[in-house]
Formats: C-alpha cells, structure tokens, sequence
C-alpha cells in the first residue's frame, strides 16, 4: 500500500510540475508581459521602454530561469537595472538588500504580489480559500447525501415511477449549468420582479456572516448541476447491481427487501460513484467560479477571475498551483479510497 | 398600440416558428414510416424519453438554421433602439420604420435589443459551433485512443499521462489562459488548431488506407481524392492572415473564420479531446479481447485495419451516446465562454454573452436573462434526453 | 422446526409460464408437471432455450417483472407457492428451498466476507445468535470439504478458487437444512475434475441430510450420475419423464431417442458409426409449429397427425411413472438400427506437415497486475518443452483444463506470439521465430483458426459475406470484388448454409451457423493446418454433433490436419487419431487415441476419464476424485506439475516428485507418458472405463 501510494505521490508532483510550468509559460508570454508593463509603468510607453522596463525587473530571462526562480530552486535575479535602480526578485521592502534570501520561490512560501490588490499573492489566496471552503463545505454537505439518496431510491427498483420521476429531476438538473440555474433561482427567489424575495441574491454579506438567507442559494446553485450527475452514475450503479446475481442469491436466501439495498446491495453500488464525486471536484471548481462571481462572494472563484481578468500574473500563477493541487490531491485521495472500497483490489 | 397579452405573444411567437414546427413534423413522419430500417435511429422512435429530446433537439437545430436564413427572427439582433431598453415581453416597437416587425416580442435588453430575435440567433451560433467541435474532439480522441488501447504499454502511459494533465486543469482556468486577446496575438490557438485540425485527415487516411490496401487500384485514387480534397480544407481553415499561420495564397483560401470563433472552436476541442480519449480507450481495451479481433489478428490483418474496422465499429453504441452528452456539454461550455465574455465579440448574440448581459439587472428586469437561459437548458435537455433514449434502446435486444 | 411431511415434496401441475415483452407474449414453459418425492432427485434435461431455467426461477416464485405464471400450479409440501403473501415466501426461501446457480463468483457478493453471507441464513430464518451462525458456518464449510475452514470464513468471494466458490455456494444452500434444493447447471463454469468432485459432494450431502434435489442441466451424463428420476425438455415442454433407467434404454420420444444419438457415447466412431446431427434448428418461442414441437424436426412425423392438435402426456404401461408427449409412441420400433447414417472410410495420415521440438514459451509479467510495471517480475511458464508431429488429413486433440498451456500453444503456432526456446517446423521451414505480420499471406492462410465462443467469434457490425471476402482479400485469393464473391458462396456452400446468409448480420444467426461461418472463414485461404479451439464446447448438444460433423467432412475432402482442442474426453475419443494431454503447460501424455484411452494411463489421464461423465447407463467408472484445485499456472508446484493432486504418489519411491520433473518415458509404439511410476505399476493399471457386455 505504501509503495502504492508513494507512486501516485510521485505522478502527482510530476504532474504539478508540468502544469505549474504550462500555466507559467501561458502567463509570461510577451503580450501579457507588454500588458503588464503598460500598467504598471507607463500607458504610452514605447516598444524599447517596454523593453528595459522588463528587463529591469528580470521578465526577459529565459523561460526556465524564471520558472526555476519562481519555484524556489534557482536563486531569485539580482539585476542592476539601466536606471541605476538594483532590484532583486527577493528583496523585500525595509531591509537592505544584504539581508535579502537567495531563493524566494513557492517552495519558500512566496507566492510573489498581486498587482491588481497590492497585497502578497499569499495572503490573498489563504483568505479566498477560506471563504470558498465555507461554500464547498455546505455545497457538499447538501450535494452528497441528496445525490447519493435520489440515486439509490431510483436504482433500487429500475422503471418504477419513483425511478421515472426521481431520473428527470436528475437530468434536468444535469442539463442546468450554474449560470443558467443561479440566473433562473435568482429570477425566482430573489428578484422583485416575481415578488418572492425570500433569499437574497447577492451572497457579499454572506462572506462575514453567512445566513440561509444570504448562502442558501449559492450553495444550491453549485450543488444542483453535481447533485444530478453524481445521482445518475449512482442510479446506474445500483440499478447494475441489483440485477446481478448476487442479489438474486440473496433474494433466494430469504432476506427482506430493505435488507437487501442496505446490506448487499448498497457498498457495491457506492464504488463506482465514490470516484465520480471526487473527480467532480474540476468541474466544482468551475461552479465556483461562475457563481462567485454571479453572487458576488470574493472566494477563490472570484479571485481567479479577478487575476485573470487583469492579468495579475503572480495571483494567476498562485491560483492555478493551488486549483491544480485541489484536483491532484482529490484524484489520489479517489485512487486509495477506491482500493479500500473495493475488496476484490489487493495491495500487497 | 396596446402591449399584446401573454396569450398574444405565445401564440405570434408560435407562429413566428412555423417553418420549424413543419419542418420537425415532417422528419417526425417520415422517420417514424421508416424507423424499422433505419436501425439505431430508427429505434429511439420507440422510446419517449428519445423522442422528447430529439424533439427538442430539432427544434433548435431548425431555429437556427431558419435563423440564419432571416425566416423567424423579427429584428436585426445587434440592432438598437434607444426607445425599447428594458422593456417587457410584447411591447409595441416605438421609433421603428413602417416595415418592421410592429412588436419586441419578448421585450427588449438594456440596450434595447430584441431578445426573441437574439435568442434566435444565438441557437444559430450553438448549431454552428457544438456539433463540429464535438466531432473534431472525437476524431483526436480516437485516433489516439483507439492504440493506447489496442497497444498499452508505454505509449498507453504517455497519453493518459497527457490527458489527465489536461483533465487536471480546471477548463475555466484553461479558457482565461487561452482564449485571451494576448494569447491569440501570440498565434498559440493557431498552432494549435493547426495540429488538431490534423486528426481528421489522419484518420480519414488511415481508415481508408487500412481498408483497401489490398485493392491497391482503388485505394490509390480515393486516397488521392479525400487527401486533396480534406487537405484543402484543412489549409483554408488554418491559413489566416495575420496569425501565426499563412501557408495558402489568399486566392486558395477558400473561407476565413472568425479569429475569435477559431479560438472558441480550438479551446473547446482541446477541453473535450482527454474526456474522448479516455472513453475510447477503455472500450477498446474491452473490445480487443474478443474472438473476433483474434481472428483478424491470426489472417494477419494490421494494426490499424483491427482497431478502426473491427474495434471502432462495435464501440459505436457507446460512442454515439457519449456524443449527444458531448454536443450538451460543448454547449454549456459555449456559454460559460460567453458568460465571462471570453472569445466571442461582446455584442454576439450568443446565449452565454446574452445571459452575462441580462443579469446586471436581474433583480428587476427577468427577460433579457431568462430567455436565454431557458433556451439554453432546453437544448442541453433535449440533447441530455435523446442520449438517454439511446442508451436505453441501444441495450435492448 | 421441520414439520414431517411424506407425501410430495415438490409438485408442479400443468404449469405454464410466460414473459411478456413491449410487442407479444413470449411462452416460455407450456403444461409442464413434474412430481419430486422426498430424498428423490430429479434431473431436468434440455437445450439452451428450453425453459428448464424459467420452471426453476418459477418455482422460487423470481421471474422478474415480465415473468408472470399463466397457468398451472406450484405445490411445496402441499402449499400452493403462488397463493403465498411475499413474508411466507421469504421465510420458504433459503430455509425450505435453496438454489445453486450456475457462476459460482456471481452469485456471491464480492464485498461481504464469505463468513458473513453464510451466517446470514440462519440469522434470518432461526433468529439465532451470531455465535451460533458462526458455529453453524464453520460445520457447513467442514461438511464441503473445505480445507482451513476458519481463514475460508474470513475471506472474501475473490480470494476462493471457482471450485471453492462453488463449495460455498453449496454450504449456503445448505446451512438451513432445506427440504428441496434446485440445483442450475451448477458445474458448467468448472474444470471437468473439479466438476467430478463437486457432483460427488453434492450427492453425498444430498443422502446426508435426506434433501430433494431438482438438477438442472443438459449434461445427460452429469444427470445419470446423480439422479433418481428424469424429466427430458424440448421447447417449453417436458417430452418425456421416467425413471433414469426408463429414460436411458427404453426411451419414447423421437427427441430423446435423437439427443442420444448426437451425443459421443462409448463406441461412436467418425469412420464406422458417426454420430447422426438432429436436423434443422431448435424452433424460437414465438415462431412454434402447430401440435407437436419437435415435428418439423422428427423422422416419425406423421402430416394431419402430429400436427393437428396439442399433444399431451402419455402414459407407457407397465413402468414407473414413466410418460411420454409423443402419439405414436407405440408404433414405434425403438430398437430398430440407425438409419441414414453411413460409414465413411476411414483416412489415413499423410506425410508430416508440422513438427514441434523443444518449444518452450516464457511470459514474464508483474508479479502485482495492478500495481505492478516496476518492481519484481515473475516468469510464468505457460508452455514446457512440447516436442509433437502432426501429419496430412490427422486430428490431433489436444487435451486439458484451464491454465494448461493450450491456448498459448495455439498463439504461438499462429504467430501471435513467438517462441521463447524450441522450434516449430511447417513443411521444413522454422516458424517459431516468425511473427505473424512477416508471415507471408500464404503461410497466415495456411495455419488458421476456429474460436470457442461462437457469439464473439464474428465482427457484430459486419455481414457475413463481407467478413469472408475480408478474408480472402487478405490471402490474396481472386482478382476482382465478383470473383471473390463467387468464392464466399462456394465457402458458405462447403459449410452447408444457405447463400441468402452472405448479406445477414451475425445477429441474425443462431450459434451453430455462427460457428459455420467461422469456419468457413478459417477456410477461405484452403487453410493446411486447423486450430480448433473447443469450436463446440459452447453449443448445444443436438448442434454440436453436426459442427463436429462438418468439419470431419471437409478435413476428408481437404486433407487437413486438425489440433483440436478440448477438454471434453467424449468427443476426443470420437474424432482424434491421436492425443495429447496436457497439463500445466507440461505434456503429460501423448499417443494414439487407443492408447491414451487404455491403461497405462498417465495419473492425469486416469482421473480425467473417470471425472467425464457418460451418458451410457451399461458404463461402469472407476471412481477417482481429484482432491483440491487445478494449481495456478502463476504458482506451479515444484517437481512433478501433477504430484500436488496424484493418488499415486506414494507408488513412487523417496521424494523424487515433488523435486524433479519427470523425463518423457516411450512407452510401446510412440505412446509417450511424463510420469516417474515404475513398469510394474503401469502394468498393473486397470481401465477406468468399463462396457458391461450387453
């Protein structure tokens, strides 16, 4: 098990490294480099000012220098600018330049400095998981057993009406991407022009002080289009193994009905949704973004876009490290607990 | 003139669909004379669940064909008028010249734009965009699916290492860091689309190849054929002015797209290829363990005869599911695309660029909204549906 | 606890069954009665489709939602079961009525520990404690013979052997002591050895505890060996009911008389008494002829008789219980000789085409499948030194159970996998190394191949016609797309099927055409060599006599040499010139068919003959069972492969066995064993398999 596990650690971080670098090499492509010149320094700056300006502040190393150094495993330039001007990637304001590390990358724990927030990339990011961790922890809360409910009670008995209905609601909600759902809860539940008003339908106050009143529709909103998709594999998963002959065995052997979904039929039919919940979490981080940004609740949705949008390169580098590690860490944690779930696997 | 009541605006809307209405009706009945030999296809007329989806999907396949041909829309949808901003569902059009559509049938956006007419519209940008794009990602997901199947071993790892990385990024993500004004002057999504673009060709060459390389007197001039003739559109199709890519003389060139629809068009490919190649991938692991491809194997078919004409063939039932799910899916990406006004041009009357437009004033305005988005949920539906009844009728018998 | 009940424990009248589907009703079972005394088993005979299946699922009262029983009833003990409320139901299910399937692994629940799924049954129906369950368990799984029954408890389904798997499944059954215990075709997924010993306990535990067993199966043979009485099923129907003696040497009913003519039994021979093949195909349920249903196909049937009306049961006189559907039971000579069926002349073997030296094959894999790729590798020796010749127009069987080395001997003679050591000479040309892409078109089509599974064996999406032409395309065979076509009628001419089924899809077909047009490819490049790999394990018995039969047929008319691989000894002993028994990739005998089927027997052989059962009440066996499993090829045991599971070890002096390999000993006349016994013990060997003299 543990050199299992070990390998997948290992492709995971193999994997980090490739994407790291990908959206690295995305993010400092001459253009946006230009981009950010311009707004940083000067908008009519000319292509040869543009130029030492990038210069002066490292940008126009090579490529793998500058992943290396963001990384922490290349020592951090140190470039006398043509303005007479030292700067180096580690110095920090307030200490002499003496003083400053050698190495400063993400392995060191700086996560550079947003430009769009004047703040450390860092501290940033914390605060924006904090926030979306609020969410998914109630998005999951709600999503899961609902799912994983609708899912059972359709499958347990293939055709009958419960199974009929409880599929279309599933379906629809899988047809109902997270724009379309919060624009159409909001239509309902929110907005004076139906009269409703019973949710709110901005989620900002929800970031200090989260109500049902504020919260409950973005929750729902992200949990719906999953709570769909993860029904519909568990419904298929069951309706399979109720058929199969094991059941039937135990069926034959005199045990009730309710026994049978619950004793026999239930942990085989969770193996293979268990996967999908957790390879749901990509596609979470997009339900996310869409109604951070629909609700306007500053999580890390709501950063992402804010750093892209603006081409803040260092928040935008950050965030993709840690959506990337999101997805890799579920991935892994989905491989083991398949393993455990699934006895006819051995690890040895 | 009076606002026109909700009974008014249902049925001139209805009317305003008539060429769609007789148009479904018409591939209904024939469809269903036929469905006994018209195998797959023909048997989802027996399931209602498939045939409500394909219904639905019909309908908006003709919106939007009909769209394009100016039959059902009422106004020109970038068309503005400061008269009708904000304003409800089957207001009489002030300001307009005789001729005009005398009603904004479902009322005007914040810009005073007709909404039934972008609604239409923006069906004629999905049908043009989702089918296609779905298409190009299953041909370079089996053509490279199909071996790392067939063969495992290390070129199995090296693909399915490439695609869970690209599966890894979270596709918003992908999208901001791709379709970018920055990006597209750099000509990546031009590079890129010229490798995608590729895999068709490949593939068409090797089908065909593989298939009649024992006939070399009819293998020789077809493949000369489809090569030129698809090598011709491949190039019109990459070569573009101004990008990274110029290889056909302006006078060859036979269509120019869109920069911002070409970049949509490669991002989206590029999102849907992984999940594809996966698919195929498992299945054709499945698959070559049959009896039958043993058999080819001991007549000493190759490699590629086995895998595309004895594998790809028997996974279609999977395959053709996978892609009715797919074009839903590619769609709701098409939106989320417009919805952070990413690729398309702002004034595109897309739903995903409408949706991101009507919900600044949701709170009090519905409609510019909420027509688009039930557009949109009704065509994933119908296609989510028509899946659903394929899958059921493709596993009876 | 258990009430005392004499009179019938199981009591089926007049009962019909049938599912319904979106466009008709489907009848499945028709007028079917059947009585099961107390301690009696009856066996319940009949080809796939036959609805021996549906009367069982029907006496569980389990036949799904589109199942439903339309007429007829069923009495348990004298209760109708169908007037039963669903709570009586479940407390007769397990406790009074218990049912063994036919895939053991299926029918366990891969995620509950074996220990747990036993102790369940009597926690249901006894409400005892757990300590009792478990105590009971543990007698149950002791009673299988199951060895270590403590670590068995705690293990999960897929840690068993199939032969294990099996055993439970049986203690399962067992653990409420029921009265009646329905057993479906409960050893077809086994090896043959294993299946004799499996028979041999469920006979055993069935006296033990004084069970009623219904035994579903279409093995005549297996049904000799274990029951009392018989029920023979043609179509929906039971065509003929007796007592297993009746049924065998007095039979009454054209279908019987025919079923038993198609099968190999004892004396059957390809040159002088060939099996005759039931004509035509067994009818679908919705397309029946009027009145009786075996008609169309019957020698004795009579127009305007057995086709006016439904037939019923009959009684014969003077014998027990002993019924027939068939009105002219009586003016049939039963005894009168076969006819129609002539002797063919016997061919003789030509020159020799294809010669093995030394051929060994190697894997090496992951010593863990999933996790593995890096990290140690184990070899796995799949075939060991296989030295053979086989020549112009002979069949040569080759004989084994699973994880034997055949299917990896066929892959290398095709060329799908090259040799690790050894040679293969085809007509003076070494092979071995030759892959079978750098095969020549000639080579590739002369060395072909007829598969096992005639479902898997034909592309689904592709007519038949174009999978023939396919093949000749590929062998170069005509000039133009006409000319081939002319060939693919002419092939599906050579194997006896219509030329309308050049443009059907493979769906289309039943499994024995399949099987047709398998070989009809595997001939299209006039193939010199044929692997037949088990080509009619999979069929029904009245098919599997004409598959056979064709291609005897066409390997006279093309002087083929056939390797027919099969494990069933029966049909071996009917078709081969020679034989070759293997196993664990070792040969452990090899000589003519005579030979091999007298003593001296190779310890393996010896037990193999007498685990196949004989549909031929004048056979006597001696009775040899096997103990344990067949070892995994993974994991062979050291010395001699067979010495884990021989009953002669002790004859052989020291421990030479279990350390060394045995040296191929020549016997008289090329007959070759791998065996370390002395001259005197061979000697001394008797025949398993005795004819009483008529």
């Amino acid at each position: 098990m543990g050199l299992f596990i070990l390998r997948r650690v290992g492709i995971m971080l193999l994997t980090a490294v490739c994407l790291t670098f990908i959206v690295f090499f995305l993010t400092n492509l001459y253009p946006n480099l230009e981009k950010l010149s311009k707004s940083q320094g000067n908008f009519r700056m000319s292509d040869a000012e543009v130029e030492t300006w990038l210069g002066n502040r490292g940008y126009t190393q090579p490529l793998l220098v500058k992943y290396g150094q963001w990384l922490g495993v290349m020592p951090g330039y140190v470039i006398e600018g043509s303005d007479g001007e030292l700067r180096g990637r580690c110095f920090e304001t307030g200490l002499p330049p003496e003083e400053a590390p050698t190495f400063c990358g993400v392995l060191q724990g700086n996560w550079g400095f947003s430009t769009v927030f004047q703040e450390p990339a860092g501290r940033i990011i914390g605060e924006a998981l904090a926030l979306t961790g609020k969410l998914m922890f109630w998005v999951m809360l709600l999503m899961v057993p609902t799912a994983l409910l609708i899912g059972v009670l359709a499958g347990m008995r293939e055709g009958s009406a419960t199974d009929r209905s409880l599929s279309t609601v599933a379906i629809v909600t899988t047809a109902t991407p997270e724009y379309v759902s919060g624009v159409i809860l909001i239509a309902v539940f929110a907005s004076s022009a139906v009269g409703l008003k019973w949710f709110k339908g901005t989620a900002t106050q929800a970031m200090e002080n989260a109500t049902f009143e504020n919260f409950f529709l973005p929750v729902l909103t992200i949990a719906l289009y999953g709570m769909g998709y993860i029904a519909r594999m568990t419904r298929a998963s069951m309706a399979e193994v109720m058929t199969a002959q094991y059941i039937r065995t135990a069926r034959l052997k005199g045990v009730s009905f309710p026994n049978i979904v619950v004793k026999h039929a239930l942990r085989n039919a969770l193996i293979a949704p268990f996967t999908v919940i957790m390879l749901q979490f990509p596609w979470l981080l997009n339900g996310v973004v869409i109604v951070e940004t629909l609700f306007n609740y500053k999580g890390f949705g709501w950063t992402l876009v804010q750093a892209a949008g603006n081409n803040d390169i260092d928040l935008l580098l950050g965030v993709s490290v840690v959506s990337v590690f999101v997805v890799l860490v579920t991935q892994l944690i989905s491989d083991i607990g398949y393993v455990y779930l699934n006895p006819r696997i051995s690890v040895s | 003139m009076d606002p026109l009541s909700w009974a008014e605006i249902i049925t001139r809307v209805l009317t305003q669909f008539l060429p769609v209405w007789v148009s479904i009706a018409i591939v209904f009945a024939v469809s269903i004379t036929w469905k006994r030999k018209l195998g797959l296809y023909g048997k989802m007329f027996d399931s209602p669940i498939g045939m409500i989806g394909f219904a639905l999907v019909l309908f908006w396949v003709f919106t939007g064909i009909f769209g394009a041909m100016d039959l059902i829309v009422t106004h020109d949808s970038l068309g503005q008028s400061a008269f009708m901003k904000n304003e409800v569902p089957g207001t009489p059009l002030r300001g307009g010249d005789e001729s005009a559509y005398p009603y904004y049938l479902l009322g005007g956006d914040n810009l005073g734009r007709d909404v039934f007419s972008r609604m239409v519209d923006g069906a004629w940008v999905v049908v043009q965009i989702a089918p296609l794009a779905t298409l190009f990602a299953f041909m370079v997901g089996i053509t490279l699916g199909l071996p790392a199947g067939y063969f495992g071993g290390r070129l199995d790892t090296v693909l399915s290492f490439l695609a869970n990385l690209i599966l890894a990024f979270p596709v918003i993500l992908l999208f901001y860091l791709l379709v970018t004004p920055e990006i597209v002057e750099t000509g990546i999504p031009s590079y890129m689309a010229t490798v995608l673009f590729v895999f068709p060709i490949v593939f068409l060459a090797v089908l065909l190849n593989s298939r009649y390389h024992t006939r070399p007197k009819l293998r020789t001039p077809l493949l000369v054929l489809v090569l030129g003739l698809t090598g011709w559109l491949y190039l019109s199709l990459i070569s573009q002015a101004g990008t990274g890519v110029e290889v056909l003389p302006q006078a060859l060139d036979l269509f120019d797209v869109p920069g911002g629809i070409l970049v949509v068009f490669v991002a989206v490919v590029f999102v849907n290829s992984p999940t594809v190649f996966r698919i195929v991938r498992g299945l054709a692991m499945d698959i070559k363990t049959r009896d039958y491809v043993a058999a080819a194997q001991t007549r000493g078919e190759g490699r590629w005869y086995i895998m595309l004409w004895e594998i790809l063939p028997n996974a279609r039932g999977p395959l053709i599911v996978d892609f009715c799910l797919r074009i839903g899916y590619t769609t709701i990406l098409l939106g989320t695309l417009g919805f952070f006004g990413l690729g398309l041009p702002p004034e595109s009357p897309d739903w995903g660029t409408t949706i991101n437009d009507g919900r600044r004033l949701l709170q009090i305005y519905l409609h510019p909204a909420l027509v688009p988005a039930v557009a949109l949920l009704s065509l994933v539906l119908g296609l989510n549906l028509l899946a659903d009844g394929l899958r059921e009728e493709s596993l009876r018998d | 606890m258990k009430d005392k009940y004499d009179g019938p424990i199981l009591e089926i009248d007049n009962l019909s069954i049938s599912f319904f589907t979106r466009l008709r009703e489907i009848p499945a079972v028709m007028d079917f009665s059947v009585k099961v005394m107390p301690g009696e088993a009856v066996g319940l005979v009949g080809e796939s489709g036959c609805g021996k299946s549906t009367v069982a699922l029907g006496v569980m009262q389990d036949l799904g939602v589109n199942g439903r029983i339309v007429g007829g009833t069923i009495r348990f003990k004298g209760r109708d079961l169908s007037e039963m409320s669903a709570d009586e139901l479940r407390r007769v299910r397990g406790s009074e009525i218990a049912m063994i399937y036919q895939e053991p692994m299926a029918s366990l629940n891969p995620a509950m520990r074996v220990g747990k799924q036993l102790m369940e049954v009597p926690k249901i129906h006894r409400g005892v404690s757990d300590k009792e369950a478990y105590a009971r368990a543990l007698q149950v799984v002791t009673d299988v013979k199951l060895p270590d029954p403590e670590r068995i408890l705690q293990a999960y389904p897929h840690q068993l052997s199939g032969g294990q798997q099996q055993r439970i499944v049986i203690a399962m059954a067992l653990m409420a002591e029921p009265s009646l215990l329905i057993l479906d075709e409960p050893t077809t997924a086994l090896d043959v050895t294993v299946e004799a010993a499996v028979v041999d306990l469920v006979k055993e535990l069935g006296q033990k505890y004084g069970t009623s067993m219904l035994f579903i199966s279409h093995n005549l043979g297996l049904v000799l060996e274990t029951c009392d009485r018989i029920c023979v099923m043609y179509s929906g129907e039971a065509v003929e009911r007796g007592s297993i003696a009746d049924v065998f040497d007095e039979m009454q009913h054209p279908y019987t008389q025919a079923l038993f003519r198609s099968i190999p039994l004892p004396g059957a021979d390809k040159a002088a008494r060939p099996l005759r093949a039931i004509p035509g195909n067994f009818p679908l349920p919705h397309e029946r002829p009027p009145g009786c249903n075996f008609g169309p196909r019957c020698d004795y049937f009579v127009e305007g008789l057995c086709d006016e009306r439904e037939i019923p049961m009959f009684d014969v006189k003077g014998s027990d219980r002993h019924t027939t559907r068939c009105l002219r039971f009586e003016e049939i000579d039963w005894h009168a000789p076969l006819s129609g069926v002539e002797a063919r002349d016997k061919t003789e073997p030509g020159k020799v085409i294809l010669r093995m030296e030394e051929l060994k094959k190697y894997y090496e894999v992951a010593a863990n499948a999933l996790f593995g790729r890096s990290g140690e590798t184990r070899v796995v020796k799949a075939n060991e030194t296989l030295s053979f010749e086989a020549r112009e127009s002979e069949t040569l069987a080759i004989v084994g159970e699973s994880g034997c080395g055949k299917s990896t001997f066929a892959k290398v003679l095709m060329g799908l996998e090259t040799a690790t050591e050894g040679k293969i000479i085809l007509d003076n040309r070494e092979i071995q190394d030759t892959s079978i892409e750098d095969r020549g078109a000639k080579t590739v089509s002369e060395i072909q191949m007829v598969f096992q599974n005639p479902f898997d064996t034909l592309n689904p999406s592709m007519t038949v016609g174009a999978q023939i032409m396919r093949a000749l395309e590929i062998f170069g065979i005509g000039d133009t797309v006409a000319e081939r076509r002319e060939r693919m009628l002419s092939l599906l001419d050579l194997v006896k099927l219509p030329r309308e089924f050049a443009d059907r899809m493979p769906r289309q077909l039943s499994g024995g055409q399949k099987q047709r047009v398998g070989i009809a490819r595997a001939f299209a490049g006039d193939a010199r060599i044929v692997v037949a790999d088990e080509p009619v394990s999979a069929l029904d018995v009245s098919v599997q006599a004409a598959v056979t039969d064709l291609l005897m047929e066409i390997q006279r008319e093309h002087k083929t040499t056939l390797l027919f691989i099969s494990h069933d000894l029966s049909i071996v002993r009917y078709l081969s010139d020679r034989v070759m028994v293997m196993y664990l990739g070792h040969v452990v005998e090899l000589g003519t068919t005579e030979q091999v089927f007298a003593p001296p027997y190779h310890p393996y052989t010896e037990a193999l003959l007498s685990a196949v059962p004989i549909a031929d009440t004048r056979v006597a066996k001696e009775h040899i069972v096997l103990e344990g499993d067949v070892p995994s090829a993974m994991n062979p045991p050291p010395g001699c492969p067979f010495q884990t599971r021989c009953r002669w070890k002790s004859k052989v002096p020291g421990n030479l066995c279990e350390t060394e390999v045995p040296p191929m000993r020549q016997m008289q006349d090329g007959h070759q064993v791998k065996c370390h016994l002395s001259e005197e013990e061979f000697r001394g060997m008797t025949p398993v398999i005795r004819i009483a003299a008529e």
